[in-house]
């Protein structure tokens, strides 16, 4: 298997007024291709910083990173990756189908290549139907697949998502996920999913990093032992239950009460 | 809703009922003093009910009834072709002219700014200063410096005049625009610069993943946004292009337009005529707004923004 992001004692502090904040800390870890690898932790450990440091939206200031073996500025220009927000930022004067024909028209997509692009992308996230409706017009369930449709439509092998369910609520969220495992299977592409969700990150990930704060750092990396097939059922069994006790125990570990 | 609206108008109409009092009780009070002085010339004492009819009628008040007005500006727009020097729609006509080649040089003259300013470090600390100083200088006083400065350029001796080849009805317009244009521009690129700084950090880290160019960023993102912005700008803008092209009439012994009939009105004691002039600027200027209200509206549905 080959390594599509690798990160060596990668580490980022970002200069505030009141000093230097460490967001992440000596971080070394490998994603393979196909693998569909969880973020967990709580808020301040660094998983979306990390994140977003494969996407080059941040630069490390310790160590080094690659992703499909370049850096990620490269790997950007290259449009190596799809990425999906916490929130749809699906843009309010477009269409559905015209939002997810943004990076279609950004990377300079033909208009029948466009078109076809778009049709397979939304059918992909059961949206054929609502090609024409404006975004108010959508549940924000249906706003957060399109904006996986978005992220999915030029073909990029590796999909980074943030929090991307975090805002829905509880049974949306339960079928978005079963959704996104047909999605998974069905594209083969490699996914890092930050979540702050024990459940979804053991019910989705093939891999779960443990992610702890001040500084943040990797904790515990679980390989998980469920297989291919998980109806959501899976969830009561106690394969599971054990995954995600190991999660927890990874996470309660890595918590610090002093403070 | 419907209720809402009913008595909104019917608020409306009360304050202008009131205002109309206040109008003629005004008009009783600033008229009486002259005209009792001339009829005491005459040796004649009138009555009260009289002499309010006579402050409500004078030829030359100090104050015009509105019914006066009212048939001052319906003689001269109604009952004249509109192509006779003296119908108040000639003139009016003059001053839109200059008014929508001033607000059309002013916004994209505004916009430019706004997308140099957005775009560029050194101009966004640089530049901004000066706008603002532009504004602060009292604009009657430059008004004649800069039109007479344009028009002599546009007609006199020198190369742009003979490369032009401008007739002085298309000179004396461009430079009375210039004018508009000068206040105009201001609001646009206080507003879009504010526009085009508003899309979220979400959306512009999303078209940094695609590696957008800054013209995609700006064509795709930025002016889209920064549409509701526009609108709100041209509105002020260009209710200020009418101030501008009126004071470009003013000082400069301009012929025609809505200034110059100001000016005439005030110099000759006319002040019927005055204030029908103004009058006709005010509701020029309401229909301006109401236009530019009217194209955001079209442009706002069309983006398929929510209906509220």
């Amino acid at each position: 298997m080959t390594s599509v992001v690798s990160a060596q004692s990668l580490g980022l502090t970002f200069p505030t007024a009141d000093g230097d904040v460490v967001a992440l800390s000596d971080v070394t870890l490998d994603v393979e291709k196909g693998e569909f690898v969880s973020f967990i932790g709580p808020s301040g450990c660094g998983k979306t910083t990390f994140l977003r440091t494969i996407a080059d939206l941040e630069q490390p200031t310790h160590g080094s990173i690659t992703v499909n073996a370049m850096t990620p500025r490269a790997a950007r220009e290259a449009r190596a990756y799809g990425y999906v927000f916490q929130a749809p930022a699906l843009f309010p004067w477009r269409t559905i189908e015209n939002n997810v024909a943004l990076p279609l028209e950004v990377m300079g997509y033909a208009a029948h290549e466009r078109h076809e692009r778009i049709k397979r992308s939304l059918d992909l996230v059961n949206l054929t139907g609502f090609e024409k409706k404006y975004p108010w017009q959508l549940s924000g369930g249906m706003q957060q697949r399109a904006s996986i449709a978005r992220a999915l439509a030029f073909d990029a092998d590796l999909l980074l998502m943030d929090e991307p369910f975090g805002a829905l609520d509880e049974i949306v969220r339960d079928h978005l996920n079963s959704e996104l495992l047909k999605l998974w299977a069905a594209t083969q592409k490699t996914i890092c999913f930050v979540t702050h969700s024990i459940p979804e990150a053991v019910y989705l990930s093939t891999k779960i990093v443990v992610m702890s704060p001040r500084p943040g750092r990797v904790t515990d990396v679980i390989t998980s032992t469920l297989p291919a097939e998980r109806p959501l059922e899976i969830r009561e069994t106690p394969e599971f239950l054990a995954i995600a006790h190991r999660v927890r125990e990874g996470l309660r570990a890595g918590h610090s009460y002093e403070e | 809703m419907g209720s809402l609206r009913q008595s909104q108008t019917v608020a409306v109409l009360v304050l202008v009922a009131v205002l109309l009092v206040v109008w003629y009780i005004a008009a009783i009070f600033l008229n009486a003093p002259v005209i009792l002085d001339r009829l005491s010339r005459d040796g004649v004492t009138p009555s009260v009910p009289e002499l309010v009819l006579q402050t409500w009628s004078y030829t030359r008040p100090v104050l015009p009834a509105p019914h006066q007005i009212l048939i001052d500006l319906s003689n001269t727009t109604l009952t004249l072709a509109p192509t006779s020097k003296r119908s108040l729609l000639y003139h009016a006509w003059i001053t839109l002219s200059a008014t929508l080649l001033g607000f059309v040089m002013g916004t994209i003259l505004g916009v430019l700014l706004a997308v140099f300013i957005v775009h560029n470090h050194a101009a966004n600390r640089s530049l901004m200063p000066w706008i603002i100083a532009s504004q602060t200088v009292p604009i009657l006083a430059v008004a004649p410096v800069i039109v007479v400065l344009c028009y002599n350029l546009l007609t006199g001796q020198n190369a742009i005049a003979q490369v032009l080849h401008l007739k002085a009805d298309a000179a004396q317009l461009f430079s009375k625009a210039v004018i508009s244009t000068y206040l105009s521009f201001f609001p646009v690129v206080v507003g879009m610069v504010k526009g085009l700084r508003s899309p979220e950090l979400i959306q512009t880290d999303l078209m940094r993943t695609y590696s957008a160019t800054t013209w995609q960023m700006l064509k795709l993102l930025r002016w889209p946004t920064a549409v509701p912005f526009l609108f709100a700008s041209m509105k002020v803008a260009v209710a200020a292009s009418l101030v501008g092209a009126i004071v470009a009439e003013l000082p400069t012994g301009a012929q025609a337009g809505l200034g110059a009939k100001l000016l005439i009105g005030s110099y000759n004691g006319q002040m019927v005529q005055l204030w029908s002039a103004l009058v006709l600027a005010a509701i020029l200027a309401g229909a301006l707004v109401a236009l530019v209200g009217l194209a955001e509206r079209i442009t706002v549905s069309r983006m398929g923004v929510r209906p509220a």
